[in-house]
C-alpha cells in the first residue's frame, strides 16, 4: 500500500496523470482516462469477514470471483449481483463503476450496500469515511459517493459491504410475450408482496425470478403459473455478463436508465429490458445525440456501454448547475485533476 | 439579531403570517426534539411553495444571513437547533403528496409531508414507504431525508438513502438541483446518496420522489427470554448466521424490560436479563417457514422461551412496549437522555458491561434498548436537570459511552445525526484529514457556510482545544489497558 501511496504523493507533485487500473476487466466503460497506469490490482485480500454481522471488508483488488466464493460458503452472498465482465474483475473496479445486476430492484445497488471505503485522494492522502455497522450517519456520505465515481475523487483502496443470506429456493419463471406487455407485467408484480429478485425481457421472452425460503417459492410459482426453465443459473449469467446472443455483434450497445413503466424506447435498433423494467439495453447505429435526446424525453438517461467513444464522451451530459457542483468537489478531492482525468467527464 | 432591513425584505417576500420575529412566536422553534438546547431564532419564515424558498435563500445569501432547514422539529440531535442571528426555514407548510404512481411504486412528495401520511396515502394500492423512525408519525420526509433515518425495520429494508429515488433542492444561491428522479440511477458523481444524512448544510430539499414498497401479506413476531445479555447477543447472530433476514431484531435489557412492563403491561418476562423481538414478514407460507427455523434457532441457543403471539392484538403489544421504551424510561426519572451509537453486533456484551461500568462511575441509571439486527444502540440515561449539574454530568456520560462505540468499532451516531450534540465526539470518530474533506463538500455546495453553520462537522480547531482523542475503529494505542 505504501509504494500506492508513493506513487500518487510523487504524481501529485509532479502535477502527473494518473489512471487507476484494477484487474482491467473494464477498460472498455466509461470514457478513455489520461496518464499512466496505478496498478492496484496487487492491494488485494479479505480483511475481514465475519457472517454473524452481515459484513465483508476486501482490499480493492480483490477479486470479486474470490468473495463470491468465500461468501458462498457461508451461504450468503453480494445483494447487488454485480456483473464481472471478466474473470480479473476485482471489488474496486466493480464499486467504482457502480456496476449492479438482476437483483438491483428488489435488493439495492452496489452504492446501497458499501458501508465504509478507505480511499486515496488525489493528493495521496489515505482517508477513511464510513465504517462497518449498517446505521452510520456520522459525517457525509463519502463512502457512497465514490461509487460509481470511477476514480476520479480518489483511488478505492478498500471497502466494507453488506452482504446477506443466500436465499434456499430459486425458480425462472419464463413466458412469451411482447416488450410493452412484459414491461406492464414486471411493474405490476413488483406491487404485490412476491419473492421477485429479477425480471427481464429478453428475445421475445418475458423471465421472472423467484427466491426465498421452498415454501414461499413454490406457493408464488403455483401463483404465476408460466414455463419452468432449467438451467437458469446460466440464463441469468449470460444477461448479467452480456454473453447473452442479444448483446453479440459489433452494432454500438446502449444503456439507458429509464422510470420503470415507460414503454418500448422509440428508437431504431433491437432492445432487451432488465431491472424489472428500470434498465433498458439497445443495440442500435442510430447518432448519439438522438439516444440522449430520446432518453431525456422520457425522464431517463442514456451512456453508450460498448462501442467506438464519440468525442463528446459517452455518458449523458449533465446540466449545468450540477456540472458545476462535480467541479468543485473533484477539485476538493484531487486538486491537481490527476486521477482518471477524462474518464467520466472529458473535463475533469 | 438579524438587520431590521432583512426583515423588511423578508416581508416583502412573503406574506405576514408567515414571517415571525416576536418572541412568543419565535419561541416555539427555539429547540427541537432534543430541547436540553434552546436558541431563538432572529426570525423564522415559513414559505409555502419553492418559489418561495428560493427567494428566502437568494436574499439570505446575498445578505450574509445563516439558514437553517426545520421539518417536524423531531431531530434528537439538535440539527435544526437555531442561532440568534439565523432565519429559521420552517418547511412543515410543504406538506402536499404531489403525485403517485402505483404502478412505478413511487410517490412525489414535498419535504414538510409527515413519514406516515405516504404510507396512509399508498396503502389504497397496498403499498407504503418502508424506513419507520419512532417518531414517524410527526417526522417530515425533507427532516428524514437530511438525517438519513432509520427504523426498526433497516435490516431487511434498508435506510432513508435506501428507500428514496431522486430529489429537488436548492442551494443557498437558489439554484435547483435535480439529483435523480423516477429512475434507479443517474449520470455522474452519486450527490443523491451525500444528500442523505447531510443535515441541511448542502441545500434545501423542495421535493422528494420516495421508492414504495408492496406491504407484506402478514407479519408475526417472537418474543424470546434469556438469562444473560451474552446469550441473547449469541441468539441474535445465531438468526442471521443461519439465514433469516428478519424484518425487525429488539432487543431491550432489564433495565428496559422492566420500565416499558410498567407502563405497558405487554407481558414481558420480568425474570429475564434480555429479551429479543424477533419480526418476520411475507406471504403465509414464507412467514411459517420463517417462524419455525427462528423457534429452532432460538432453542438451540439459549432462550429460557419463545413464544410467538398468539394474535394480532398481542403482536401489537408487544411491539407497543418496544415502541413505548422511551417514555417508559421517562416514568422512571424526571429526565431521560436519549444515546444514539451502532456498534459491530458481536461487541455488544463487552460494550453492555461498559456501559454498567460508566453507569456506576457517574451514578446515572442506563436502561437499553437495542436495533440489534443492525447494531444500532440506544441507551437511555437517567437523570433530574433540576439537580445542578446533572445535565452535564449525563452528557458526560452520553458522550464516554459513544467513545466506547467507537472503540469497538462503531459509530458515534446510527441515525440521529451529529447535530450539535455529538459534534465533539466527531474529533473521536475522524482523524484531520477526513473533517477536512467533510469541509471540503461544505465548500463545494455552500462556500459561504451559510446552510445551518456549526453543525455536524467540527472545526478542527475545536478538536484540537478539545484534546479529543481520535480512536481508529478497534485499533486502540494501548489495547493492554482495560477501558470501558
Amino acid at each position: 500500500m505504501q509504494t500506492l501511496v508513493d506513487q500518487v504523493k510523487d504524481a501529485y507533485l509532479a502535477r502527473r496523470m494518473l489512471q487507476i487500473r484494477g484487474g482491467g476487466s473494464k477498460d472498455w466503460y466509461g470514457n478513455a482516462a489520461q496518464g499512466s497506469v496505478i496498478d492496484v490490482s496487487g492491494h488485494s485480500g479479505i480483511v475481514e469477514y465475519a457472517p454473524a454481522e452481515l459484513v465483508l471488508t476486501a482490499k480493492a483488488g480483490t477479486r470479486l470471483a474470490e468473495i463470491e466464493t468465500v461468501l458462498a460458503a457461508n451461504n450468503q452472498m453480494l445483494s447487488f449481483e454485480p456483473p464481472h465482465y471478466g474473470d480479473s474483475a476485482t471489488l474496486g473496479g466493480t464499486l467504482a463503476c457502480g456496476f449492479s445486476g438482476a437483483r438491483r430492484p428488489y435488493s439495492g445497488s452496489a452504492r446501497d450496500a458499501v458501508l465504509g471505503v478507505q480511499i486515496l485522494d488525489g493528493r495521496g492522502d489515505l482517508l477513511n469515511f464510513g465504517g462497518k455497522v449498517i446505521k452510520n450517519v456520522a459525517g457525509y456520505d463519502i463512502s457512497r459517493l465514490t461509487v460509481g465515481a470511477l476514480g476520479t475523487l480518489g483511488i478505492i483502496l478498500q471497502a466494507s459491504v453488506k452482504v446477506v443470506p443466500r436465499p434456499a429456493a430459486t425458480v425462472t419463471l419464463q413466458y412469451e410475450l411482447d416488450q410493452a406487455a412484459s414491461i406492464v407485467r414486471m411493474n405490476e408484480l413488483a406491487g404485490q408482496p412476491l419473492p421477485l429478485t429479477a425480471a427481464a425481457w429478453i428475445n421475445g421472452v418475458l423471465s421472472l425470478r423467484l427466491e426465498g425460503n421452498a415454501a414461499a417459492v413454490l406457493a408464488a410459482q403455483a401463483k404465476l403459473g408460466g414455463d419452468i426453465l432449467d438451467h437458469a443459473a446460466d440464463f441469468w449469467l449470460a444477461a448479467r455478463e452480456h454473453t447473452a446472443p442479444f448483446f453479440a455483434g459489433e452494432t454500438p450497445l446502449w444503456r439507458l436508465s429509464v422510470p420503470p413503466t415507460v414503454p418500448p424506447l422509440d428508437l431504431p435498433g433491437k432492445q432487451a429490458v432488465t431491472w424489472g423494467g428500470a434498465q433498458r439495453w439497445l443495440k442500435s447505429a442510430t447518432p448519439a445525440a438522438s439516444i440522449y435526446a430520446a432518453a431525456a424525453r422520457i425522464g431517463g438517461h442514456a451512456a453508450l456501454y460498448r462501442g467506438a467513444r464519440p468525442q463528446t464522451g459517452v455518458f449523458h451530459a449533465l446540466p449545468a448547475a450540477v456540472m458545476a457542483l462535480h467541479r468543485r468537489l473533484k477539485t476538493q478531492f484531487d486538486p491537481h485533476g490527476i486521477l482518471n482525468r477524462g474518464r467520466l467527464y472529458s473535463d475533469f | 439579531m438579524i438587520a431590521d432591513s432583512v426583515i423588511r425584505d423578508l416581508r416583502a417576500l412573503l406574506p405576514s403570517a408567515a414571517v415571525l420575529t416576536a418572541d412568543e412566536d419565535t419561541a416555539v422553534y427555539e429547540s427541537d426534539g432534543l430541547s436540553a438546547y434552546r436558541c431563538r431564532p432572529g426570525a423564522v419564515v415559513l414559505p409555502e411553495t419553492e418559489t418561495q424558498v428560493i427567494a428566502i435563500l437568494r436574499l439570505c445569501h446575498a445578505a450574509g444571513v445563516p439558514v437553517i432547514a426545520r421539518g417536524s422539529g423531531t431531530g434528537l440531535s439538535g440539527g435544526a437547533l437555531p442561532r440568534e442571528d439565523s432565519v429559521l426555514l420552517g418547511l412543515a407548510k410543504l406538506n402536499k403528496i404531489l403525485h403517485l404512481d402505483p404502478l412505478a411504486r413511487s410517490a412525489r412528495v414535498q419535504p414538510g409531508v409527515r413519514n406516515l401520511a405516504i404510507s396512509g396515502e399508498a396503502a389504497a394500492y397496498g403499498l407504503y414507504y418502508a424506513p419507520d423512525p419512532s417518531s414517524q408519525i410527526a417526522c417530515s420526509i425533507g427532516g428524514n431525508v437530511a438525517e438519513n433515518s432509520g427504523g426498526v425495520h433497516c435490516l431487511k429494508y434498508g435506510l432513508t438513502v435506501h428507500n428514496v429515488l431522486g430529489v429537488r433542492a436548492v442551494t443557498i444561491d437558489g439554484e435547483i438541483l435535480q439529483l435523480g428522479g423516477d429512475c434507479l440511477d443517474s449520470p455522474g458523481y452519486d450527490l443523491l446518496a451525500l444528500l442523505h444524512g447531510s443535515e441541511g448544510m448542502l441545500a434545501v430539499i423542495t421535493e422528494i420522489t420516495v421508492k414504495l414498497l408492496p406491504k407484506p401479506e402478514h407479519a408475526q413476531v417472537i418474543l424470546a427470554a434469556f438469562d444473560s445479555v451474552e446469550t441473547a447477543g449469541a441468539a441474535v447472530g445465531a438468526i442471521i448466521a443461519g439465514g433469516i433476514l428478519p424484518a425487525g431484531l429488539e432487543m431491550m435489557d432489564r433495565p428496559a424490560i422492566h420500565a416499558a412492563e410498567a407502563f405497558i403491561h405487554a407481558n414481558y418476562p420480568l425474570d429475564a436479563a434480555a429479551i429479543l423481538l424477533v419480526e418476520v414478514d411475507g406471504t403465509t407460507e414464507e412467514m411459517a417457514e420463517d417462524l419455525r427455523c427462528v423457534h429452532d434457532i432460538l432453542a438451540a441457543n439459549g432462550a429460557t422461551s419463545a413464544r410467538t403471539a398468539v394474535d394480532d392484538t398481542e403482536r401489537l403489544r408487544f411491539w407497543a412496549g418496544r415502541k413505548n421504551a422511551f417514555p417508559a424510561v421517562g416514568r422512571l426519572s424526571p429526565d431521560y437522555y436519549c444515546m444514539d451509537g451502532t456498534i459491530p453486533r458481536r461487541a455488544l456484551p463487552a460494550v453492555l458491561y461498559g456501559i454498567e461500568v460508566l453507569s456506576e462511575e457517574y451514578g446515572l441509571r442506563v436502561a437499553n434498548v437495542f436495533h440489534a439486527g443492525d447494531g444500532n444502540l440506544h441507551p437511555l440515561i437517567l437523570y433530574d436537570a433540576n439537580i445542578p449539574g446533572e445535565l452535564h454530568k449525563t452528557e458526560q456520560l452520553g458522550a464516554r459511552i459513544l467513545e466506547l462505540c467507537v472503540q469497538y468499532g462503531g459509530t458515534i451516531t446510527g441515525e440521529h445525526g451529529v447535530g450539535m450534540e455529538k459534534i465533539d465526539q466527531m474529533c473521536v470518530q475522524f482523524r484531520a484529514l477526513e473533517l477536512a474533506a467533510f469541509h471540503g463538500i461544505k465548500a463545494a455546495f455552500d462556500p459561504a457556510g451559510l446552510l445551518n453553520p456549526g453543525k455536524a462537522v467540527p472545526t478542527l480547531q475545536r478538536c484540537a482545544e478539545l484534546g479529543a482523542m481520535h480512536v481508529h475503529a478497534g485499533q486502540l494505542s494501548h489495547p493492554h489497558l482495560p477501558r470501558f
